[in-house]
């Protein structure tokens, strides 16, 4: 089947959704905070590549960068909520761009693989 | 069968091989993550040879114009060369230093080999002690001479160095270009932002004329902002320049002063947003201080530019030397 990545136009694309991303992610006063002072380019090169990710496009993603990389975020209160935060922004992002609510929810789905790794913490048995 | 050059390696390309593959074949240590050209961790730059433009998907035209590209995507049909560390610095001679404002000095440069740069790129300045700085070149690649604005800081070893000790004549070492903030050919009609504080003028006077020689019509916005109207240097010039291109506008701020005519008085982000609320569409360039340069960016991008459309030069000053 084909990804979300592809359907969405690939690489140009994405670029142009983590623009409107990272825009909503600045402005929701839920999780503006942690990200200030960091150097936006190189911010939003990693924003591609996590809706890369969650769009099903190429990546070779690692929980051991998500955890080392949000070490400091979490011993700053990076909990669930912001996590919900992003997860939200993402969807609305989609939206947007004219994706449907099951592509969204799948979205989401794979971004909520994650969380654990953002969190720092154990993955919880499957259910 | 095309063959890539990478310093003493000479590799012999297999049909469809990439340039990633290849280099890995004979165990140069390129980072790579995706492999797909979405991460962007295999950038390289050619020095000589064709690029076919699929190697150069996603980049910064910018990037795209020095020769950047992704080696996962490259798949050469001719011979490549693939630039391996820095350039050497080459001589050049001191031809004036004069003043521009009350603690910025111009210092001007004649290479001994004419420097092919891009106007707004910066040199690295260096001196026999292996003290070295960066500066933005205010010339244009065509004039004989290279332009660097300097402050000269109560401390700063190298800008004291050049206001005080330089005289026509002296020989110095350069090494460059570098850099990224530079006008590149796109859609013309544009609308263009410049703003820069304090030297943050050099690089700009570079591009915007860069921009107007090379035909674009959009409309373009030139900010200068200083702490007092006493920084804000080159402004006849700058006056000049726009009267006899009716898409410039020259705007002038200053932190604290008197109002005038074509003096705003604030904060130059505050002054920024109100002339122009809205960026979506346009290309900004912000150049000087880093503090001013993020600030504006952020700015800038939250109000529509786009983050690739955003070109940015911040000046990170050295340290004072321990007492």
């Amino acid at each position: 089947m084909k990804s979300l990545y592809d359907e969405l136009g690939g690489a140009a694309a994405i670029e142009a959704a983590v623009d409107i991303f990272y825009r909503k992610v600045l402005s929701d006063d839920r999780i503006a905070h942690f990200f200030d002072g960091v150097d936006m380019e190189r911010q939003a090169a990693k924003q591609k590549g996590f809706l890369t990710m969650v769009t099903g496009g190429p990546n070779n993603y690692s929980g051991m960068d998500m955890r080392r990389g949000h070490a400091h975020l979490v011993a700053k209160g990076l909990d669930d909520s912001h996590v919900d935060a992003v997860i939200e922004d993402l969807g609305e992002t989609l939206r947007e761009l004219g994706v449907g609510e099951d592509q969204i929810a799948r979205v989401a789905a794979l971004a909520n693989s994650v969380r654990d790794d953002v969190l720092g913490r154990e993955p919880r048995a499957q259910v | 069968m095309s063959v890539l050059h990478y310093g003493d390696l000479h590799l012999t390309l297999e049909t469809g091989e990439t340039v990633l593959d290849a280099l890995l074949r004979a165990e140069v240590p390129v980072p790579n993550s995706c492999r797909s050209g979405a991460c962007q961790s295999c950038r390289l730059r050619a020095c000589a040879g064709e690029l076919p433009a699929s190697a150069q998907v996603g980049l910064r035209p910018t990037q795209r114009e020095r020769g950047y590209f992704l080696a996962c995507l490259c798949r050469p049909t001719a011979d490549l060369a693939v630039a391996v560390g820095d350039d050497p610095p080459q001589e050049a001679h001191v031809v004036a230093v004069d003043p521009l404002a009350r603690d910025i000095v111009r210092l001007r440069l004649r290479p001994e080999v004419r420097l092919d740069y891009r106007a707004g790129q910066f040199v690295t300045l260096l001196r026999d002690d292996g003290l070295a700085r960066s500066y933005s070149l205010a010339s244009l690649p065509e004039d004989e001479e290279l332009e660097l604005h300097v402050r000269v800081l109560p401390h700063g070893r190298m800008s004291r160095w050049i206001a005080e000790d330089l005289r026509p004549g002296d020989r110095v070492r350069i090494r460059g270009p570098e850099g990224e903030c530079f006008y590149s050919d796109g859609d013309p009609a544009q609308p263009l932002l410049l703003v820069g504080v304090g030297t943050g003028l050099a690089p700009l006077h570079g591009i915007v004329r860069d921009a107007l020689r090379r035909g674009h019509t959009g409309p373009i916005t030139l900010m200068h902002g200083a702490v007092t109207p006493a920084g804000l240097y080159l402004a006849d010039t700058l006056r000049d320049l726009a009267r006899s291109h009716e898409n410039l506008r020259y705007v002038r701020c200053a932190l604290h002063g008197d109002p005038a005519e074509d003096l705003h008085i604030g904060g130059i982000e505050a002054v920024a947003a109100a002339l122009l609320p809205k960026l979506a569409g346009h290309r900004v360039f912000l150049c000087g201080d880093p503090d001013r340069v993020h600030a504006l960016r952020k700015q800038c991008f939250m109000r529509g530019a786009r983050m690739n459309q955003i070109h940015a030069d911040a000046f990170v000053t050295a340290p004072p030397p321990a007492p």
